[in-house]
């Protein structure tokens, strides 16, 4: 059988000159990042020598600070889910900016499901729909969830498949018209008080083991299958997939759709979470996983990028934010540093790709 | 149907081919205009099964266009299309690359941010666990192996089919393209201009490939600009001007200038059959 790590023609292949995954790029960045705010913690005044990353306090079953580890990761493990779709549809060439008011539309609509008929042995204040629709089982709002996330990416896909307008044009206007559609349910009203079953599935570090079980998951459908590779295909050539007989348009439609239903399945653990889903949920969300796609190596030109790549985006994303708490920056300061860092990114990206067409 | 009988046989008459079979190819009337531009005019053109048949014309002069439109890349503005004595609507180029037609593009078609194998198999990928539907699994130990062997057949050299192909040289990623063509049995192979960026052992390697085609007995449509090649490896030339096709020339009896056929190409001559008002 043919050896399928040569090169063929005679050609000689050096193995030990592979390329350099751009993954273990991001890994470092991640660690020189922490090591920042590890040494701002000693050099800042006002820090007096706490650590960022090892646990002072006199504890002695472990060295790290465990709880501001669980933290970060807690912090982006909705969002990273979001940004697990973000990174599909950034992938086949396209954006989506539909997923924060989409995690808006879809909590509130998932929660009118996911209520409890007696909140302390009164009738729920604020029960949605009459007692049908109480004390469902937890499969019920879950599915009309992911049910509702499919029909909003499969009018993404559709209007940007067969009408040929831009993503970001297809994908503005689902993001006021979702966000529309979050306000109008109960015309602003919080929807509250789940049932214990729903409760459980965005509580504790549920979000963050959704979040690595979809992690992998998607990691193998995008590495491993037809749909990943033609996912890829799509977003480095578009016209050489089509002429490659690849159907495009109802490719394109099953990427929306797989990242709407990611949407609003953190909506159902952002609800189940906060025990609560208010028509606001979500803002910025699109931006924030965009970004950790983007710091996780996604190309915004299409065909380049991965998952494991992406969570560890997200881990910058959240290393960043936690860092920033804790050297006591304000809110502001965070939002500025976040917009410096997507740009930062992406210019990276674009370095990448001239160095490699020189290397050609 | 009845109409195709006739057509084929009155085709016979008119360009009398030695040891040829049947039309695998025929186009009646074929047309597109992008817009004002009338890109392909009133095309009638035929291919015989085991025939090897040079497409030639100045740049801009249609010949991409006509091979647009056999592939269901395009739709025609107007004409019929027969393919295996059928007449033929393709509605993408999935179609009718499932009829049995393969083509390398001029544009070559190729995905940058995927390794060789991926660009040899795009579109038709193996795969296992079927009925995973979209999401079943790419068999990428027989497509490594596939592509090996296909590239060593064509002594095309890469030095590692798992780079992805944007670093490689021109004349390496056309020599996937074509690769990928060699590897596919098909009825109808079409290449449009497959050495326009080679070197000189690639495109000696290239016209390998379509002379293993001739043996095979596949017919083919070759897209060039370059006089000898098209000479050394074809049965017949087919001018296109301005859109329009201005001569049909047979050069197996080897009689054939490349002086002559230029004056056709530049519109100095047009074959009388041919000559329709506004042409010249
Ligand atoms: N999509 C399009 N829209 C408008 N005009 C087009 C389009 N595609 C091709 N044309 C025009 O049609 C004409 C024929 O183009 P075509 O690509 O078939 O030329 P060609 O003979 O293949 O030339 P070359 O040798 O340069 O490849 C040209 O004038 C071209 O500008
Ligand atoms: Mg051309």
């Amino acid at each position: 059988m043919a050896d399928t790590t040569q090169g063929t023609g005679g050609l000689i292949y050096d193995k030990s000159k592979r390329a350099w995954p751009n993954e273990i790029n991001i890994f470092i960045a991640l660690i020189l990042i922490i090591g920042v705010f590890e040494a701002l913690g000693q050099i800042l005044p006002y820090m007096q020598g706490q650590s960022f990353l090892f646990d002072t306090s006199g504890r002695f079953d472990s060295i790290f600070n465990e709880a501001r580890l669980k933290i970060v990761i807690l912090q982006v493990a909705i969002i990273g889910i979001i940004a697990l779709g973000s990174t599909q549809v950034i992938i086949s060439g396209g954006i989506d900016l539909s997923a924060g008011p989409l995690v808006g539309a879809a909590a509130m609509i998932v929660m009118s499901f996911a209520q409890t008929e007696l909140v302390n042995g009164n009738p729920n204040p604020k029960a949605v729909f009459g007692l049908w629709a109480m004390d469902l089982p937890v499969i019920v709002p879950v599915l009309v969830g992911l049910a509702f996330g499919a029909l909003i990416g499969a009018i993404n896909g559709s209007l940007i498949a067969y009408t040929g307008i831009p993503p970001f044009i297809a994908t503005l206007g689902m993001f006021l018209f979702a966000r529309g559609i979050s306000r109008w349910w109960t015309e602003g009203q919080p929807v509250s008080f789940p049932t214990e079953g729903f409760a459980a599935l965005g509580s504790g570090m549920m979000p963050v083991f959704w979040f690595l079980a979809l992690a992998v998951l998607f990691h193998v459908l995008l590495r491993y299958t037809l749909y990943g590779k033609r996912t890829y295909a799509i977003g480095s050539n578009e016209d050489a997939a089509r002429m490659s007989g690849i159907n495009v348009k109802r490719h394109k439609v099953l990427v929306y759709m797989i990242a709407a239903m990611l949407a609003a399945f953190a909506a159902v653990v952002l609800s189940s979470k906060n025990l609560t889903a208010q028509a606001g949920m979500g803002q910025f969300y699109e931006l924030y996983a965009i970004a950790m796609a983007v710091i996780g190596g996604v190309s915004l030109t299409g065909g380049r990028g991965s998952i494991p790549g992406t969570v560890l985006g997200a881990m910058v994303f959240g290393v960043i934010q936690s860092g920033f708490t804790y050297v006591k920056l304000d809110a502001y300061y965070q939002l500025m540093a976040m917009g410096m860092i997507i740009v930062g990114a992406v210019v990276l990206d674009k370095w990448r790709q001239q160095r490699g067409a020189k290397m050609g | 149907m009845s109409d195709m009988q006739t057509d084929i046989h009155s085709a016979d008459h008119e360009h009398p081919h030695g040891n040829l079979g049947e039309v695998i190819l025929e186009t009646r009337g074929l047309t597109k205009h992008y817009g004002g531009v009338h890109a392909l005019e009133d095309a009638n053109f035929t291919l015989r099964k085991g025939e090897h048949v040079a497409i030639m014309g100045d740049n801009g002069a249609g010949k991409s266009t006509f091979v647009r439109q056999i592939t269901g890349v395009e739709q025609r503005t107007r004409g019929d299309i027969y393919f295996d004595g059928q007449p033929v609507h393709f509605a993408g180029p999935l179609e009718a690359r499932e009829a049995g037609i393969e083509a390398v593009f001029q544009t070559l078609a190729l995905a940058d941010d995927l390794d060789v194998a991926d660009n040899l198999f795009l579109g038709r990928e193996k795969t296992k666990w079927n009925w995973l539907g979209p999401f079943r699994f790419l068999d990428y130990k027989a497509m490594r192996q596939d592509t090996i062997a296909a590239l060593e057949k064509t002594a095309v050299k890469i030095p590692n089919i798992r780079n992805t192909i944007q670093n490689m040289s021109g004349g390496q990623r056309q020599c996937v393209a074509i690769a990928r063509t060699a590897t596919f049995h098909s009825k109808l192979t079409i290449m449009d201009e497959p050495t326009a960026a080679l070197g000189v052992q690639e495109t000696a390697q290239v016209e390998n490939i379509i002379r293993t085609l001739k043996e095979a007995g596949e017919p083919l449509i070759l897209i060039s600009h370059n006089m000898r090649q098209v000479m050394d490896t074809c049965d017949r030339i087919v001018v296109f001007r301005r859109g329009r096709i201005c001569a049909n020339i047979d050069i197996t009896g080897g009689d054939v200038t490349g002086e002559e056929v230029v004056s056709y190409i530049t519109g100095a001559k047009t074959q009388p059959e041919y000559d329709v008002e506004g042409l010249t």
